[in-house]
């Protein structure tokens, strides 16, 4: 079943998005955030990551990284190591600024 | 003889686990949620006094990665570090175990046919602290011993809710045929409604949130009649998570009394709480 706006994570999406997810699993560790900070075009390279993946990265363009196999968690993790909240992810893979998803809220307070 | 003393169905956002750190309880955005956990808390220690609590959660691709995922990873550890999932771990000590009933229930479900991972050494993430620490002392250590029961929700294909129920009924035959008298309650985490990809991110449905409270007290065998498309469809992609209070509710009796419930859904979850006991 197609459902509009969602990306299930299934078998043939975790092979698309193996090195990137592989790459922010890595960063689990703390010594692999301070490398990955240090130097992000190289860390990624490292990982294998395709050309495109590495530009989603770099441009912080998360829904084409959802859409070449990224699993949300993993790009949670990469947030976590580059100071980008889930909830400014998931804004920007809505189209939105994250004042206007936060708009769109019920207790927008609980972050 | 073991016994299932009561059955928990709880939400695991990994935002409350950052509120409860920071001790935002009373704050406005956060209290309602908080709220709902107080008197299950206090329940639980001075009328539950469970021994042991089999947690049912999900890994978030923490101790598990995308190279080998396991269906069904049961804790058989003597201790369960604190993951740090990217943030650094929480402030939390780690979590004690109960190999001994592990052991048996490995035993036991592998020979009712259900051959399940086996995890002597696994950190644990946001799918099993979230609720621990509302629901149990972790002041000076904690107050239960736990063994985590690790269910793939993240790779698809995923198990059948069906099968989550039968679990569930599993746990209940092995929680009893351990001769000693240890008192288990049964905690199933996840959902309740969200999704958290695509550009339907932030999907809710408080309707469907409160026919899954409904239902899981009263129709759980409805409830395994859900597919996952289904229930992503109605609930968001993540709220397949749900399966796993069918194994909570599987471990109980056919019929249950609620005792508590609280619900809340101020951004992208419908954060459930739900406390059952056998009628």
């Amino acid at each position: 079943m197609e459902i509009p706006g969602t990306y299930v994570f299934d078998i043939a999406r975790a092979r698309q998005g193996y090195p990137f997810n592989k790459m922010a699993y890595s960063l689990q560790q703390p010594s692999n955030r301070e490398v990955y900070l240090k130097d992000e075009r190289g860390y990624l390279e490292r990982y294998g990551l395709s050309e495109s993946q590495i530009s989603a990265v770099l441009e912080r363009d998360w829904l084409r990284l959802i859409k070449e196999g990224a699993n949300s968690y993993m790009l949670m993790k990469l947030g976590a190591t580059i100071g980008v909240g889930h909830y400014h992810q998931g804004a920007q893979e809505r189209g939105e600024t994250y004042e206007e998803f936060l708009a769109t809220r019920t207790n927008p307070g609980a972050t | 003889m073991g016994k299932i003393v009561a059955g928990i169905g709880s939400s695991h956002v990994p935002g409350v686990g950052r509120a409860y750190d920071l001790g935002r309880q009373e704050t406005p955005a956060w209290k309602p949620l908080f709220d709902g956990y107080v008197p299950v808390k206090r329940w639980l220690e001075e009328e539950i006094k469970a021994d042991v609590a089999i947690v049912v959660y999900n890994d978030h691709g923490t101790a598990f990665f995308f190279d080998r995922v396991p269906t069904f990873a049961l804790g058989t550890g003597e201790v369960y570090p604190v993951a740090d999932e990217g943030w650094g771990p929480r402030p939390l000590p780690p979590i004690p175990g109960a190999p001994e009933l592990s052991a048996h229930l490995a035993e036991s479900l592998v020979n009712d046919e259900f051959d399940i991972t086996m995890c002597y050494d696994m950190p644990v993430d946001h799918g099993l602290l979230t609720p621990l620490p509302l629901l149990w002392s972790h002041v000076p250590d904690w107050n239960v011993n736990v063994i985590p029961l690790a269910v793939n929700v993240l790779l698809h294909p995923l198990p059948t809710g069906l099968r989550c129920f039968k679990l569930g009924q599993a746990i209940r035959r092995a929680v009893e045929s351990y001769p000693d008298d240890t008192r288990v309650v049964v905690v199933g985490t996840g959902g309740l409604s969200h999704q958290l990809n695509g550009e339907r991110f932030g999907f809710l449905s408080p309707e469907f949130d409160r026919e899954w409270l409904d239902r899981i007290v009263s129709d759980p065998e409805g409830l395994t009649k859900l597919s996952h498309d289904e229930l992503m469809l109605r609930a968001g992609a993540e709220a397949v998570e749900v399966i796993m209070w069918l194994i909570m509710r599987g471990a109980m009796a056919p019929e249950v009394i609620e005792l508590h419930r609280n619900y809340y859904a101020p951004l992208v979850t419908g954060m459930g709480l739900l406390s059952l006991v056998d009628a």
